[in-house]
Order: structure tokens, then C-alpha cells, then sequence
């Protein structure tokens, strides 16, 4: 029952190239409806993923040509993909929505300045330059060490920005000290070898969660791997890949291809679900590449979640006294729904001695982080960090663990604003990390 | 037109009116395949009186009203009319009132069937009626379309909770018929009249349902068999045996592949047929009922019976059920889904008969179905673009549609008539009984404003 993998073509129209049967399989019974955010917000059509398909298909069919309306829409859809998760006939959503939001771009239906200016400076220039990155990472450390933040917003400077960019700046991430290269060695050995990995930093996890990336190396040496991490990665391309810069995502795939000698390795890790999902489809990605193509599916089949690998490999229980801590689980969109990770999480977490895991009410919805979602939509973004912290309040727990970078910046501004009771943010190998830690005394 | 839609947006307000051509594709169609048509304007009237105002607007201008509620219809009832405007009534969303001493419930058109199901249990009772889009579809459109469910057997369908009904008229006027009473026979039974009249004679704005109490205990037990014919005696076997189970669903081995690529719950791929039975009830009827269920089964050539462990276990089967329909479309690009039902008596020959007309006319076919209400779903996985197939699937259609009413059955057990089958209506009712069904729309709806084309011409 497995379909053939549709490739566009390099023709006129992504949509119109896109092997009609893709669209056809969408068969608009409407199982999907109440699984999507944004449809239950506003309760129309256009904005479900049922209604989407249907904008698409009307293009390929030469129904409807590519306004300025459907690019909005396509990028008021979050990419949260839990409409694929609902979807009992399979139909391709993540595909879908890839080539509509390229076809957007390709047509331009969409220039704005203000946009252009956003896009510009994260899609196509920090983000596919990793040193670039980096520095302005150490700026934005800097300014916000330095306690330039408050200086800086006092003074009214931040009006010279844009409206859209302005609203972001209580939303930039918190900058870690030091990035990954400087934590984690490029070989890192265990006591007792049984498999060897590479590790993928990510840019936005590097750059403001590089202790995860340092956390991630500890458990996985504390279960027997070895850790491969090569110097200054490149940004996997899945913001470019959900945005409309297909060409961009190519080229980023390509380099990390480059970057990791994938024959020595038996898996390749990711601790970010964004990453993860898009990681996990480079072969797709590249399937018409001739030089990559093979590595591409080489790569596809050993990429593996953290939380996936080890549950894969069996997790060694931490040798320490349990210690009461309720914690509650958010899931990120890109795990549950892009790969389908939901369990392993949880058995992880299960694995540290005295952790109560409290079950989150609408684990699976949305933050409205999804990816840039909450620079280009901040008033759909707000509201569904707002529904999101009211269930992780309603569990009362002291710790939200969750498995996306952008998530945890998301839910950590949510929790700041609603103003309750504090609750930590973090990664749940972080938290099998310090109880390894906890081992060694 | 531009004038009718500024009165529209005067009684909803401007963003309650959609118009662009990016707004009404996605109004184009309901869960039928291949029917699609554009609509004029889309509206979203948020209460009786906005619904009211809406039609007289549009019956001042001679223009053709839709009703829509989730638009999971499977015979395109809610596909819009050229030219007319689809008043879509999700707005109106409120559960207004539950009883717990007459066990009645008071809703909004617009409220979620699963809304309503769930409201009751928090108070302890029990709305049986659970379409398989319970999830998605409003009470409304159960009404209109009086739509079954998986508990048909037992319980019966929505009609035979629905105690009294609100609906606007094409003239713009509102009635109410119905009470919380049990009985009830002053004067003829108009709520009747409006239940399963597909959007064609009012709109149904508020519903009073009836209520049960919630089953003590339930169980759920799946049965595989090597024939399909096997699975259908053992439902008639069971119905003769004077035991009325609440669920007797029936999938094939197309559709349990399908539902098992989808859901992933362990169901047997090896099976030609299997049943899915549940009875519910007071503990030491249920382990009764269960047991006898379980031989009459193995007599009639199960190959095996499983019980499920506890509820939950149930529940997921039942939910990988009611996937049934959509799971199917994995398989090929479109799917054209039929609702024969014969009298239970006759399930075998059906049976018999739906595979035989795949055969000759070489049709993938997957069946799955209501078999205990002798509703079976054949559905016929094809491409409406391949001309010739979909020639072919048109005779098959026809051809199980002959065959059911030959056995005293009908062309559709819940999904209603529609587009889809309105061909094939007449061929079931007598000459001067479809004339009066004719005759009685006109009587309430004389310049056929409300859903024109729909079930007849
Ligand atoms: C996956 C799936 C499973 C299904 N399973 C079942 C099942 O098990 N049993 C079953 O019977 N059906 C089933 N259906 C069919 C469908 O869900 C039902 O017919 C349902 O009642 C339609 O509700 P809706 O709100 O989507 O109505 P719509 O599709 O929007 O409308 C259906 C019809 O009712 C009319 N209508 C809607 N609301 C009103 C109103 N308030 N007043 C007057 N007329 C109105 C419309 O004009 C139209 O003719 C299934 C459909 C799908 C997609
Ligand atoms: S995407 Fe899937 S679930 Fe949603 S309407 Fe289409 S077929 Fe149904
Ligand atoms: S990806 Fe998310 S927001 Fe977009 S259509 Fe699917 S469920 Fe809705």
C-alpha cells in the first residue's frame, strides 16, 4: 500500500507538477477538522486543513490562480501537522503544504517589505550561515548580559524598527554563554563502547540551548555510545524547507551530507523535533540529486530522535535516589505529529527515579511557536501559547518537558506573561542528564 | 447580488459573510465524492433570529438557500446550489439546558454530536445516536439527515431521540414542535416531518433530545471468519436467537487492511470478514449476552473470538471503526461509498451479491457497515479520472441498488438522498407516494428556495 514518492517537476507551477493523485487523496471527509488549531479558532473552512487542500487543488486544477489570499493562507497554517496525524487516509499534508508555501514564494504573491526584510535576514542570511550565526548570537548574548536589554527598550532606539520586529524583541531567545563546539568535543568516548553516533547541534538549539546539546552528549555516553559531533554544522534547512526556500533546504542538506561520515556511524541524533522531522526526509528532498540521492536515504534511515534512539537501545535506569518531581509533557508538533514520537518521551522521563509524569490535557495542540509562525503571526501564536499555558497550569507540575527548541522559548514566554506560580522549561534528556549527574555525585 | 449581500452583512456583520473565491472553494463540497459547485456567499448567522432575518433576505430576492452544518454529508446535501447563498450554522454552538428529571438535553443546531454525547455522560446519562462523524458533525445535521450509528441495533437512530425541534421556515417564520413529554398526540407529528428532510423544508435551528441512562457495564468482542458469508449468518443467527446486541459492525478484509494500516491496534489482516460485537447493559446480562454471542459465532464458522481486556480497549476499536470510510480512501484516489440496507434476513445474499458485482465489472470493492441494522456500506475504490472504470462503477451502483430493493430493502439507510441518489429515488417509491412527497414540499416550501435539486428535482 505504499504510494511512489511524488517529485515536482522543474516546470511552471509546484502545485500543477505535484502528482495529481497527492491532492486527489484528500477525500474531504472532514476527520481532520477538529484536530486543527486553526480551524477551531475561527470554525472556517479556509483555514482547515480539509479547506487548504481544496485552495490547492483548485490551482493545480487551474481554478484558481495564486493570489495573494492563498499565500496568506498558506502561512496562517501553523505546518503543525496535526492534521496528518488525524488523517486516516493518508494524504500528504507536509507535502502539500511545502509546495503551496514554495509556489507562494516562486509566484511572490506575498512581497511586502516589512516581510521581505524578515525573511531576508533569517531565511536566507543567518540561518544558512552558521559563523554568521553565531555571531550574532554573541551580540544578542552581550546586549542581554550586559543588561543592554532594558537600557536599549527604555530608550525608544527600538522604535527605528520595523512594527513586526519591534513586537519580537521580548521574544528573542536567551543566549547561552557558550556555544556547542565549546562544550562538547568533536569525539566524545564512553567506558564501554556498544554503538557509535553523530550528533546534529541545530542553529536555534546552539545557539540558545547549547547545554541540551552538552546534556544530549552526557546520555548518550552514560548508555554507551560514542559521540561524534563535527565542527560548525550547518542549520538543517527545515525552516527553509517550510517556507518556501526549497533550493535553500537543498543546498543546507547537502553540506551536512558533507559533513558526517555516515558509513562509521549507526545512527545520527537530533534533539530538536524540528529538526528531526525534516532531517528524516533529506532523501525525499534530494531523491532527483544524482551525487546525493543514495547517501540522502543512507542518512533518512539513521537519523533518530533522542528519546527514539535511546528507547531503541534500552535506557540504563539512573543509579540514584528518587527525588519528587512532578513533571507534565508538552509535545512538540514536529515529534508527535511530523515523526509520530510520542511514547519514548514518556519512557524516558518514567526512567528517572522519583519523576511523577503528570499527563497534559491537549498535549498534542499547537504552542504557536511553529517555527516562525509567531514572527509572521503573532496574534494567532499568542493564542494558542495562551491555551497551552493554561493546561500546563491546570496540572500544577513544577517542570514542563518538552523536545523543540522553539517550543520551549515559546512556552517559557507564555509562562513569564501569564505571570503564575514559576515553572521550568526544559529538555527531558536535560532532566535524564542531571540525574546521571546526581550518579557520579 | 451585490445588494443581497450588503442586507446579508447588515443582519451578520461583514466578516460573517464570506465572498471571495479563496473563501468559497472550500465551501464547494461535503464528504461526497466528485460533487462540487460553488457557492455565491457564505453565511454565518449566530442566532435563531439572524437565521430568520437571513432567509427572509434571500427569499426577498428570489435566491436559493443551502443549509450547512460540518459538511460531512455523504450524499451532498450541503453542496451549494449556482447562484445561492450556503448559511452555515456553526455559530450557533450552545448546549442550552440539560434535564436530569425529564433526561432531556437542549441544544443549538451547531453543537458537535460528541458534545452532546459527552455533556451527558458528566451528568451520568447517555445519548446513543454515534454517527461515525461523531466528531465533527452537528446535531443538526444528524437531524436533518437522521443519521444512524454504531448502536443502531440496539438503540436505534436519531429520530428516535429527538423529542421536539425548532426550525425557520422558508417564509422566514419560526416554530417550535415538541415537548418533554413521553407522549404526545395532539395533532400530527411535525417534528417527524423535519427529521432526515435533508435541509429541503426548514431550517433547524434548536433540538430537545431524549436521554437514557448510562449502561451499567458493556463489553466488546471481535470476531474473525474466513468468509464474508460466514460474518453475516452470524449476524442473522444472532437477531434470531431473540439477542439484541448494541453493535454488530461488520468490516471486510479490504477495509480491515486499510483500518490497520491506519490505526495500528492489532486487527486480525488475515481474516475474509470480521464483526465487531458489543453489548452493554446490567453486568450479568452483558456476560450473558457476550457468552452467547461468542458460540453463536464459533457455530457459524468463526475462526476466532477475542474479548476486549477492558472499556478502553473497546473504545479503540470502535474509534478504529468509525475510521473505516476515510481509511479506505488510502487506497486509491477517489471513493464512492454506497448505503444499501436490506432487511437483516437477507444479509447473506447481499453479501453474496456486492461481491459478485465486483467481480464481473473487475471493481476493487471494500464492504464494511451497520450489519446489525442490515446497513451495509460497499465502497468502490476507483479514479473519477479513469472514464471507463467510472462507467463501470456507475453499473455496478445501480446494479446492488436493484438487487436491495428487490429484497425489500432501500438505497440508503442514513446517508440520505441528496445528490447522489436522487436517480435512483423514484424507482423505490410508488407513482402517487412520490407525488405526495413532491406535493408536501411545495405545500411548505412553494418557490423551492431551501436546498432546490436536492433529494428530487
Ligand atoms: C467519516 C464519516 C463517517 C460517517 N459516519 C456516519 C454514520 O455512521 N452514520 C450516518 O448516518 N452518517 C454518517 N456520516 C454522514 C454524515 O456525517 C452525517 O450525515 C451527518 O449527520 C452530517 O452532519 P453535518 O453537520 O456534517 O451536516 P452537513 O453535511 O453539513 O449537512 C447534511 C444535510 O443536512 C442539512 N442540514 C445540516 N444542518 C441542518 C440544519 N440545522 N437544519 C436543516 N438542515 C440541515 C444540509 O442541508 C444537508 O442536506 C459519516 C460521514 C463521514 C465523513
Ligand atoms: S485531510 Fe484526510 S482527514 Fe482531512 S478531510 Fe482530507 S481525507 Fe479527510
Ligand atoms: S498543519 Fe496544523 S494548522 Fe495546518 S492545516 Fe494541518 S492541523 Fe491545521
Amino acid at each position: 500500500m505504499t504510494k511512489p514518492v511524488p517529485q515536482a517537476r522543474r516546470t511552471e507551477n509546484y502545485l500543477q507538477d505535484l502528482d495529481y493523485s497527492v491532492l486527489q487523496q484528500c477525500m474531504h471527509c472532514g476527520m481532520c477538522l477538529p484536530t486543527c488549531p486553526t480551524y477551531m479558532e475561527t470554525g472556517k473552512e479556509k483555514n482547515s486543513p480539509r479547506g487548504r487542500i481544496a485552495l490547492m487543488r483548485a490551482i493545480a486544477d487551474g481554478e484558481l490562480s495564486v493570489s495573494r489570499a492563498f499565500g496568506d493562507e498558506m502561512y496562517y497554517c501553523l505546518g503543525c501537522l496535526a492534521c496528518v496525524t488525524a488523517c486516516p487516509a493518508d494524504v500528504d499534508y507536509a507535502r502539500l503544504f511545502e509546495m503551496a508555501r514554495a509556489e507562494t514564494e516562486r509566484q511572490d504573491v506575498l512581497n511586502r517589505p516589512s516581510r521581505n526584510l524578515i525573511r531576508r535576514l533569517t531565511l536566507r542570511g543567518i540561518f544558512t550561515r552558521p559563523r554568521l550565526l553565531r555571531a550574532v548570537g554573541r551580540l544578542l548574548y552581550v546586549y542581554q548580559a550586559a543588561g543592554l536589554e532594558g537600557l536599549v527598550r527604555r530608550s525608544g532606539l527600538l522604535r527605528l524598527l520595523p512594527k513586526r520586529l519591534r513586537e519580537l524583541e521580548p521574544l528573542t531567545p536567551r543566549v547561552c554563554r557558550t556555544f556547542s563546539d565549546g562544550l562538547i568535543g568533536e569525539v566524545e568516548k564512553p567506558v564501554e563502547r556498544r554503538y557509535r553516533v553523530g550528533l546534529l547541534t541545530g542553529c536555534v538549539q546552539d545557539l540558545t540551548f547549547s547545554d541540551v546539546n552538552r546534556d544530549t552528549v552526557d546520555v548518550l555516553l552514560a548508555n554507551g555510545c560514542e559521540v561524534i559531533t563535527p565542527r560548525c554544522q550547518a542549520c538543517c534547512g527545515s525552516l527553509h524547507g517550510h517556507n518556501g526556500e526549497w533550493e535553500l533546504a537543498k543546498v543546507l542538506a547537502r553540506r551536512n551530507l558533507d559533513a558526517f561520515d555516515l558509513d562509521g556511524l549507526d545512527a545520527v541524533i537530533t534533539n530538536a523535533a524540528g529538526c528531526g522531522s525534516h532531517l528524516k526526509h533529506y532523501d525525499r528532498l534530494l531523491a532527483g540529486d544524482e551525487r546525493y540521492a543514495q547517501r540522502a536515504r543512507t542518512w533518512s534511515n539513521k537519523v533518530r530522535d533522542i528519546s527514539e534512539w535511546l528507547v531503541e537501545i534500552g535506557i540504563r535506569r539512573p543509579q540514584v535516589a528518587a527525588t519528587p518531581l512532578a513533571v507534565t509533557y508538552h509535545e512538540a508538533c514536529h515529534l508527535c505529529h511530523g515523526q509520530g514520537i510520542t511514547r519514548q518521551p514518556r519512557d524516558l522521563l518514567k526512567a528517572i527515579p522519583g519523576l511523577e509524569l503528570r499527563e497534559l490535557k491537549e498535549s498534542t495542540w499547537c504552542c504557536g511557536s511553529a517555527g516562525i509562525y509567531n514572527i509572521t503571526q503573532p496574534a494567532m501564536s499568542e493564542k494558542l501559547r495562551d491555551r497551552k499555558v493554561d493546561h500546563l497550569r491546570a496540572t500544577e507540575a513544577t517542570v514542563v518537558a518538552s523536545a523543540n527548541p522553539g517550543c520551549n522559548i515559546q512556552i517559557s514566554a507564555g509562562l513569564v506573561a501569564s505571570k503564575g506560580r514559576a515553572m521550568a522549561v526544559h529538555h527531558p534528556v536535560s532532566l535524564l542528564a542531571e540525574a546521571y549527574r546526581r550518579e557520579t555525585g | 447580488m451585490k445588494d443581497l449581500i450588503a442586507q446579508l452583512e447588515r443582519i451578520v456583520g461583514q466578516d460573517q459573510v464570506l465572498k471571495e473565491p479563496e473563501d468559497l472553494i472550500p465551501y464547494g463540497f461535503d464528504g461526497t465524492a466528485v460533487l462540487k459547485e460553488p457557492a455565491m456567499c457564505v453565511v454565518f448567522p449566530a442566532d435563531v433570529n439572524e437565521v430568520a432575518a437571513v432567509v427572509g433576505v434571500a427569499a426577498s430576492h428570489g435566491t436559493p438557500i443551502v443549509t450547512r452544518g460540518s459538511g460531512t454529508g455523504l450524499s451532498g446535501g450541503s453542496v451549494p446550489v449556482r447562484n445561492g447563498v450556503v448559511v452555515c450554522l456553526l455559530r450557533l454552538n450552545r448546549i442550552l439546558e440539560i434535564d436530569a428529571r425529564n433526561l432531556t438535553i437542549s441544544a443549538q443546531c451547531g453543537v458537535i454530536t460528541k458534545d452532546i454525547a459527552d455533556e451527558a455522560a458528566k451528568a451520568g446519562l447517555f445519548y446513543p445516536p454515534d454517527p461515525g462523524s461523531m466528531k465533527i458533525s452537528t446535531i443538526g445535521g444528524n437531524v436533518a439527515e437522521n443519521s444512524g450509528g454504531l448502536r443502531g441495533l440496539k438503540y436505534g437512530v436519531t429520530r428516535n431521540y429527538v423529542m421536539g425541534l425548532e426550525a425557520v421556515l422558508p417564509s422566514g417564520e419560526v416554530c417550535w414542535f415538541g415537548n418533554k413529554c413521553v407522549k404526545d398526540v395532539a395533532g400530527y407529528s411535525m417534528k417527524d416531518l423535519f427529521i432526515g428532510s435533508e435541509g429541503t423544508l426548514g431550517i433547524i435551528t434548536r433540538v430537545l433530545l431524549r436521554l437514557l441512562p448510562k449502561p451499567a457495564s458493556r463489553r466488546t468482542l471481535l470476531a474473525s471468519f474466513s468468509s464474508m458469508e460466514a460474518a453475516a449468518a452470524t449476524v442473522s443467527a444472532i437477531i434470531e436467537a431473540r439477542v439484541i446486541p448494541c453493535t454488530l459492525e461488520f468490516l471486510d478484509r479490504v477495509t480491515v487492511r486499510c483500518v490497520e494500516d491506519y490505526a495500528g491496534i492489532g486487527l486480525p489482516l488475515e481474516a475474509e470478514a470480521i464483526l465487531l460485537m458489543e453489548t452493554d447493559g446490567h453486568p450479568a446480562v452483558v456476560a450473558e449476552e457476550a457468552k452467547q454471542m461468542t458460540v453463536i459465532a464459533r457455530e457459524n464458522g468463526a475462526t476466532d473470538v477475542k474479548v476486549a481486556a477492558d472499556e478502553q480497549e473497546g473504545e479503540r476499536l470502535a474509534t478504529a471503526r468509525r475510521a473505516a470510510f476515510s481509511a479506505l480512501a488510502r487506497m486509491k484516489p477517489t471513493t464512492i461509498l454506497e448505503d444499501a440496507t436490506v432487511p437483516r434476513s437477507e444479509l447473506t445474499k447481499m453479501v453474496r451479491k456486492i461481491q459478485e458485482v465486483g467481480e464481473r465489472y473487475n471493481l476493487t470493492i471494500g464492504t464494511f457497515g451497520h450489519m446489525g441494522d442490515g446497513n451495509l456500506h460497499p465502497t468502490i475504490l476507483t479514479d473519477e479520472k479513469d472514464a471507463d472504470e467510472m462507467d463501470r462503477v456507475e453499473k455496478a451502483m445501480h446494479e446492488m441498488f436493484e438487487y436491495a430493493i428487490e429484497l425489500g430493502g432501500t438505497i440508503t439507510g442514513e446517508h440520505g438522498v441528496g445528490l447522489a441518489k436522487k436517480p435512483f429515488l423514484p424507482r423505490q417509491f410508488t407513482e402517487s407516494s412520490y407525488a405526495l412527497m413532491k406535493s408536501l414540499k411545495r405545500t411548505l416550501d412553494p418557490d423551492g428556495l431551501l436546498n432546490p435539486g436536492k433529494i428530487f428535482d
